[in-house]
């Protein structure tokens, strides 16, 4: 017997080392990822991009200040050790790592960062909106200033920033248009450096064919030691669904985006739906009222079309279960969702009870503008017309296209429009609901004009409160005021989805867009066609 | 013929002057803008500076007849702009796309030929038989596919099922990756020379100077040779010229399909984007290259055909 516990504890250590050792990471090989958003890259200068391609790519070539703590939901310190916050709020600290060097093997100082946010401001660059938040950014945008004065370089290695308002930088300066890029690498090849980028990130760029792929292979001077795992990383340019699925299956591909056409089959595949990531990323998908339309000018009757839809049965039957349903405006993923909000009830009765009480029993007609997006556009607003005509509410959709919706959005010209919202503003609730704030007009993102001094008033609050806890739980308050307004018929919070081959370990469900993978700690064992290709 | 080749030249300038001007307007009063595009200004919050800023960088805040005249005073100097989104010289972001799609269209135009032209002379010569019965039904089926749908078919036999080629993508150029683009867009051309090859060698089959050459003695390779061939040629010429310059415009879905980093990809990805330079280099080139097809298949029927002459 004791001979017997002693092998079965050996043959015990012996199948737990062995497990230990397959679950262990692996050096090498290549991956075969993919683009699939509109098309060609435009640049691989971080600071000239806003396109969601182009960042899939440069995330993984640089690196900023702060990066995206996927586990956390929120960002972390990347390029520093260390951050101290003054009482105020007002001024960062941050001691930087001395061990970052660039691709070209410089070492990375406090001058790049100071650079790298000055040229942010300078060439009028799409994230500039992120690097406004620090004290003097303004000026130095406007021509007032020579430098940033919120910038101060204490030592090579301690920077301080001073901010305009108390927020924290992380959720601005975590964007990957914030890169830290060397100087000289950016000066020395001009417009060039769009298309032969230099960053510090984990891979460094090889090539770009245009129109068809991107490849970076590994930086072995990356500051943390042993990573990368992956030799090479090569991101095909696919922006059609069914060539991904047929690459994917063909083994092409090592993990692929997930469409809602693909999604159902993927999902009854044996084989495929074990190895798929999915996530409510950080959007909110919804039919917003035009507040100057007579009708919507009721709660009720906003309140009354929410209640009116039988949103779980469509995205069940119409998105095929790609999504989740919506309780409020700020989705799951983020920081200051409430677990315990419920949703508009399906409850026909009780809509037109609210009808009745607005004085609109017997309906009205409203038109709703929205792409062909299957999952937030037209086909959307088709399945609700039945069930808005029972309660007498008939909708006239019009299709435009993604360029021309939003002029129309801007000017308030459509009675209603369907779309997904960016909700979670890299994941700071405070920012997504500022959205909605009733000094934003229309053109900067208030598409529906919300103007509730209440919320607004809350939104203050948050922002003074230091306590995270505490700042997340008026944010709560904010946004159940909010649902309760019904300004929007609330959908649905997307459903991000990564199908991955069984060889592919470390896709992360990164909830700001899941196609932003980090992929510094992935790996491919053994069984990948790939495993030894350099 | 060269002073025809001039005269046919320098038609081009008010052909391309009228078309660019249809063109620079039916862009431009397009709703939605390129400024709004860069700026994510959908899904985000929009950066109304931002969005004010490039405006003014691109010329947009500027009437419509302002921009056209740049644009054409432009044009003269030969210079195409500016790409918005890509900061990039227009020319040359067209240019490093222009060989993909030359080379896809080349390969596509190889196989119609190659397999269309003597499937359709020999169905005309055993005109009646099960081979013409055959070719012929799949003649209808190749101008019928839709293809997308034949691309991604082929995709999934030849690529997934199979293994044999790559699904999609230029790689490094090879023949692998151009095989399954090159025959989805050559089909459906394929099919149409050998319908249009049929009909013409069929119409000279009967012709009085090919019952002469019978009532000769001469051997029925020399007669299908020397008389038949030379003379259905034309014709087959014809339409493959024309076919050619069409077939640059029509690699948009197969270059999509492909993820194919030709100039059909590009076009539709720009105006998605409203990077409106791009797309009025883009159709430039399509147009450009449908007009010199068209002269060099006019001045080709001098060669074949003694019979015309260009003065």
């Amino acid at each position: 017997m004791k001979r017997f516990c002693v092998a079965s504890a050996l043959a015990l250590l012996l199948f737990g080392t062995l497990a230990g050792v397959g679950d262990a990471a692996r050096s090498g090989g290549t991956f075969n990822f993919v683009l699939p958003y509109g098309g060609d890259v435009l640049t691989l200068d971080a600071h000239k991009t806003p396109n969601t391609n182009d960042q899939i790519v440069t995330i993984n070539i640089n690196r900023s200040l702060y990066s995206w703590d996927e586990s956390a939901n929120r960002p972390k310190l990347e390029l520093g050790e260390k951050v101290d916050v003054s009482a105020d709020g007002l001024t960062y600290k941050i001691a930087l790592r001395k061990n970052v060097k660039f691709h070209n093997g410089r070492q990375m100082t406090a001058d790049d960062i100071i650079w790298s946010y000055e040229r942010v401001m300078k060439i009028k660059s799409p994230a500039a909106r992120y690097v406004r938040i620090i004290k003097g950014a303004k000026d130095f945008e406007e021509d007032k200033a020579a430098r940033i004065a919120g910038l101060r370089k204490i030592d090579n290695f301690t920077l301080e920033i001073g901010m305009e308002q108390p927020v924290d930088p992380a959720y601005s300066l975590y964007e990957g248009g914030t890169a830290i890029l060397p100087k000289e690498e950016v000066e020395k090849k001009g417009d060039a450096f769009g298309a032969d980028p230099v960053g510090l990130g984990p891979f460094k760029f090889q090539k770009w064919v245009k129109g068809s792929e991107v490849v970076v292979v590994k930086n072995a001077d990356y500051f943390e030691k042993g990573k990368p795992y992956l030799d090479k990383v090569v991101y095909k340019i696919m922006p059609e669904g069914a060539a991904r699925d047929a690459a994917f299956r063909a083994k092409e591909l090592d993990a692929t985006v997930v469409g809602s056409a693909q999604y159902p089959v993927y999902k009854a595949d044996p084989q495929i739906s074990k190895n798929m990531v999915e996530v409510a990323e950080l959007f909110t998908r919804m039919i917003g009222f035009n507040p100057n339309y007579e009708p919507f000018k009721k709660k009720e009757v906003r309140q009354a079309i929410n209640h009116a839809i039988d949103t779980k049965l469509i995205i069940e039957r119409l998105l095929k279960g790609k999504a989740f349903q919506a309780v409020s405006y700020l989705p799951s993923t983020s920081p200051a969702f409430d677990p315990n909000a419920k949703g508009y009830e399906y409850n026909v009765e009780k809509a037109k009870a609210l009808m009745k009480q607005a004085g609109y029993e017997q309906g009205f007609t409203f038109e709703c503008i929205g792409t062909s997006n299957e999952s937030w556009g037209i086909p959307v607003v088709e399945a609700i017309m039945p069930f808005l005509r029972a309660i007498n509410v008939t909708v006239k959709p019009q299709q435009v296209e993604g360029a021309a919706l939003a002029p129309r959005l801007q000017k308030l010209d459509y009675q209603a429009y369907i779309w997904s919202l960016s909700s979670g503003a890299g994941g700071d609730s405070l920012q997504a609901l500022a959205r909605w704030e009733s000094k934003n007009p229309a053109s900067a993102g208030n598409f529906v004009t919300y103007n509730n001094p209440e919320f607004d008033k809350l939104l203050e609050a948050a922002r003074k409160e230091r306590d995270i806890a505490k700042r997340n739980e008026i944010l709560r308050k904010a946004d159940a005021v909010f649902k309760d307004d019904a300004p929007i018929w609330f959908f649905n919070y997307n459903k991000a989805v990564i199908a991955h081959q069984p060889w592919v370990k470390g896709i992360k469900p990164v909830a700001i867009e899941l196609m932003y993978q980090d992929l510094t700690d992935l790996w491919i064992d053994e069984s990948s066609p790939r495993a030894k290709e350099k | 013929m060269l002073a025809y080749a001039i005269r046919r030249l320098l038609q081009f300038i008010p052909t391309i002057l009228a078309i660019s001007l249809i063109m620079f307007f039916l862009l431009n009063v397009l709703p939605g803008n390129a400024a709004l595009m860069a700026a994510g200004a959908q899904d985000r919050g929009m950066d109304a500076k931002y969005v004010e800023e490039m405006l003014k960088r691109w010329d947009l805040d500027k009437p419509l007849h302002v921009r056209y005249w740049i644009y054409v005073r432009n044009l003269a100097q030969g210079h195409l702009g500016l790409s918005f989104l890509r900061g990039e010289d227009v020319r040359e972001v067209i240019l490093a796309r222009f060989w993909p799609t030359l080379k896809l269209a080349m390969a596509a135009m190889l196989i119609a030929i190659a397999v269309g032209v003597p499937l359709g002379f020999i169905s005309a010569l055993r005109h009646g038989s099960w081979l013409d019965a055959c070719s012929m039904i799949g003649a209808v089926s190749g101008v019928s596919l839709p293809q997308f749908w034949l691309g991604l078919l082929l995709m999934f036999l030849v690529s997934v099922k199979l293994q044999l080629l790559p699904t999609s993508g230029y790689g490094d150029g090879s023949l692998t990756h151009l095989i399954l683009p090159a025959l989805t867009l050559g089909v459906g051309y394929m099919a149409l020379l050998a319908r249009t090859t049929r009909a013409a060698v069929m119409e000279i089959l009967s012709a009085d100077y090919v019952r002469t050459a019978a009532a000769k003695g001469l051997s029925r390779f020399a007669i299908n040779g020397k008389h038949v061939f030379r003379n259905a040629l034309i014709l087959v010429l014809t339409t493959a010229g024309l076919q050619f310059g069409s077939l640059i415009g029509q690699t948009v879905i197969v270059e999509k399909l492909f993820s194919w980093p030709g100039v059909g990809s590009l076009l539709v990805d720009t105006i998605f984007q409203r990077d409106i330079p791009v797309v009025q280099g883009c159709i430039l080139l399509i147009i450009l290259v449908f007009l010199c097809v068209n002269l060099a298949v006019d001045l080709l029927y001098a060669a074949i055909d003694p019979r015309i002459e260009y003065r």
